[in-house]
């Protein structure tokens, strides 16, 4: 791959991916994986070109699931897109939830009582936690082990989704937050039945890390696989654990300090080798870092209201202007652009969806290896075609 | 971080006639932004990724936004040279009206960048650009060369807004499919009356069935 060593030296297109040439023996074959492909996570396509096992050509379709959310949400007021912006990533939708209200809080200049900023935290990682089990569940499902590991996973998820029900009243699409706030206030027996499910969590950490860690088809499969150099993940905007475990010591969580992540103690996990298992383990060490956030978060929450008294729900019309609000999603860096022109419904409403820039590199990652390889690195990306297409 | 005012100094020392305008932003944010010529915006994005200080080397995200026409109704004093009758003569008189005056203020299109330094840890730098029109000069240069995460989002402004970006390695359409032929997310945009206007092997289906019926209709044995 002609990839410049040295950072200030970039020869001409030198962040595209390589022209791979056939070896000149037999035919070439086209397959178009998708849009109903089992390892696709919904209804994406990829049209490859093989010769023999090798992919020499990959070309990713969007569109499947295209419903226009950004001009829905032109249509309607600020609250109104809420409830939508949960069916953007249906795995996490407090985390949508919080990147909209993040955008609109900063437009507007909104105060968010502590007591908020503590739920939306302990929300945010629990969320995290359902992501990142689910994703590594998913992997292993890829390679074959269908159906038994993932269910482990979601014994774990449907605990907390369970916890999501009680205090939003719905599992998936919870539309919880609110500018300046949260919905409803958190009962104490809430509180503890977190506490309850965050006790059980580290011993089924321990048990997924010991498939990751103890299986030797596994580490077979997926290390050395799917290689993403740092410096084209840096140029080409991927973000979340695919950056991190490139080795980039880049989580917003730090850089920004949103919400009150500044208060709490934990680590950046950081890969070295930038492969598949890179990718999961850094994913494993997340989950492990939110127990700890979960932890302190629990242990400091104060009381008080949920919801900034000068709120206002009504009549919401932001002043002419403009800002991006951003947070770190448990897929990567979810946006949201917003430009008011003082009416109640935006402007202009634009998500920055971290599913569909992780995968501008996905050919890159993909080029060379065998077509089985195609899948495991796909579900490296960790995407939900929701937000993809949106 | 540098102030917009200091990246502007910096764009315009480092790339002569790079012509920079500062976009402010009312709102509380306060995240203002810098309008960039297009003739100049590769070598200004070049600047911004490699200089030393802003190492601005991760786009976070590019998006489209449309600024119709725009009929504007201003107040203009206006001077007339009158004749009238004063005192029983007649007269040329200098006379000050106001008139109502309809002006159309062109629109555009807007490519706007969110740029982030992931070595330095700051940002967001907010660069933008505008196309000369909105129907026949919509070209803007790409800036996938410089920073490939605008791959896939330059191809989504090109899809939905119409802007078509010079330079870009790849330009097809990315959510709609290949035969649509308007811009959804342009302000203008009308939906079509029957949805389901994409050409399908249904039409055929629709029109061969059209003729059969109009046929046996024409030798009355219809039931």
């Amino acid at each position: 791959m002609a990839v410049a060593e040295n950072k200030t030296e970039k020869p001409e297109g030198w962040n595209r991916p390589p022209v791979m040439k056939p070896d000149g023996e037999g035919e070439l074959l086209e397959v178009a994986m998708g849009p109903h492909h089992p390892s696709t996570h919904g209804v994406f396509r990829m049209d490859v070109a093989l010769d023999g096992e090798r992919v020499i050509r990959l070309k990713p379709v969007f569109g499947y699931l295209h419903r226009n959310h950004e001009k829905i949400a032109e249509g309607i007021n600020y609250l109104g897109s809420m409830p939508f912006t949960d069916r953007l990533d249906y795995m996490c939708p407090l985390t949508n939830n919080w990147a909209y209200a993040l955008a609109v809080e900063k437009l507007t200049g909104q105060a968010v009582p502590e007591r908020a900023e503590y739920l939306r935290v302990i929300l945010g990682e629990l969320t995290r936690i359902v992501n990142h089990a689910s994703s590594i569940g998913f992997l292993i499902q890829e390679m074959g082990a269908s159906g038994t590991p993932l269910m482990y996973a979601f014994k774990e998820r449907e605990k907390i989704l369970d916890l999501f029900e009680e205090l939003t009243g719905a599992r998936m699409m919870c539309n919880y937050m609110r500018f300046g706030g949260c919905r409803v206030d958190a009962t104490p027996a809430w509180l503890d039945a977190v506490r309850k499910v965050l006790a059980g969590l580290p011993r089924f950490a321990d048990e997924f890390e010991n498939l990751l860690r103890g299986n030797e088809i596994l580490m077979a499969r997926t290390q050395g696989v799917g290689i993403l150099r740092p410096e084209l993940a840096v140029n080409a905007g991927v973000t979340g654990p695919m950056l991190r475990a490139s080795g980039i010591n880049y989580d917003i969580r730090k850089v920004d300090g949103y919400g009150l992540y500044n208060r709490f103690k934990f680590r950046v996990p950081l890969g070295e080798h930038w492969d598949v298992y890179d990718r999961f383990m850094i994913r494993l060490l997340e989950m492990r870092e939110s127990f700890g956030i979960l932890e302190q978060a629990l242990k400091d929450i104060p009381g008080g209201p949920v919801m900034d008294s000068k709120a206002k729900l009504r009549g919401f019309r932001p002043k002419p202007g403009e800002a991006y609000g951003r947070i770190e999603a448990p897929k990567g860096e979810l946006g949201f652009y917003l430009i008011s022109d003082g009416g109640p419904n935006p402007y202009r409403y634009r998500i920055r969806p971290p599913s569909l820039i992780n995968l501008t590199v996905l050919e890159d990652m993909c080029l060379g290896n065998n077509v089985a390889d195609v899948v495991l690195i796909f579900g490296s990306v960790d995407i939900v075609l929701g937000e993809v297409d949106r | 971080m540098k102030t917009v005012e200091e990246i502007k100094a910096a764009i315009e020392a480092a790339v002569p006639g790079a012509g920079v305008e500062i976009v402010s932003n009312p709102s509380v944010s306060a995240q203002h932004s810098l309008r960039l010529k297009p003739g100049c915006a590769v070598a200004v994005a070049t600047f911004l990724r490699d200089d030393g200080d802003l190492s601005l080397d991760y786009l976070s995200n590019a998006t489209g936004v449309d600024w119709p026409d725009k009929e504007v109704a201003e107040k203009v004093k206006v001077t007339h040279t009158v004749t009238k009758t004063v005192d029983g003569r007649e007269q040329q008189v200098e006379e000050t009206v106001e008139e109502t005056r309809k002006r159309v203020v062109p629109g555009c299109i807007e490519a706007v960048y969110h740029l982030y330094s992931v070595a330095k840890g700051h940002g967001p730098v907010v660069i933008r650009m505008k196309t000369a029109n909105r129907r026949t000069q919509v070209e803007l240069p790409s800036l996938t060369p410089v920073w490939r995460s605008a791959e896939f989002q330059e191809r989504e402004i090109f899809d939905l807004f119409g802007i078509v970006f010079t330079g870009h390695p790849d330009l097809r359409r990315l959510l709609m499919w290949v035969e649509f032929k308007d811009h959804p997310m342009r302000r203008d945009y009308r939906e079509p009356d029957d949805f389901e206007y994409e050409p399908t092997a249904h039409d055929e289906v629709l029109k061969r069935a059209g003729e059969h019926r109009s046929r046996e209709q024409g030798h009355g044995n219809r039931e």
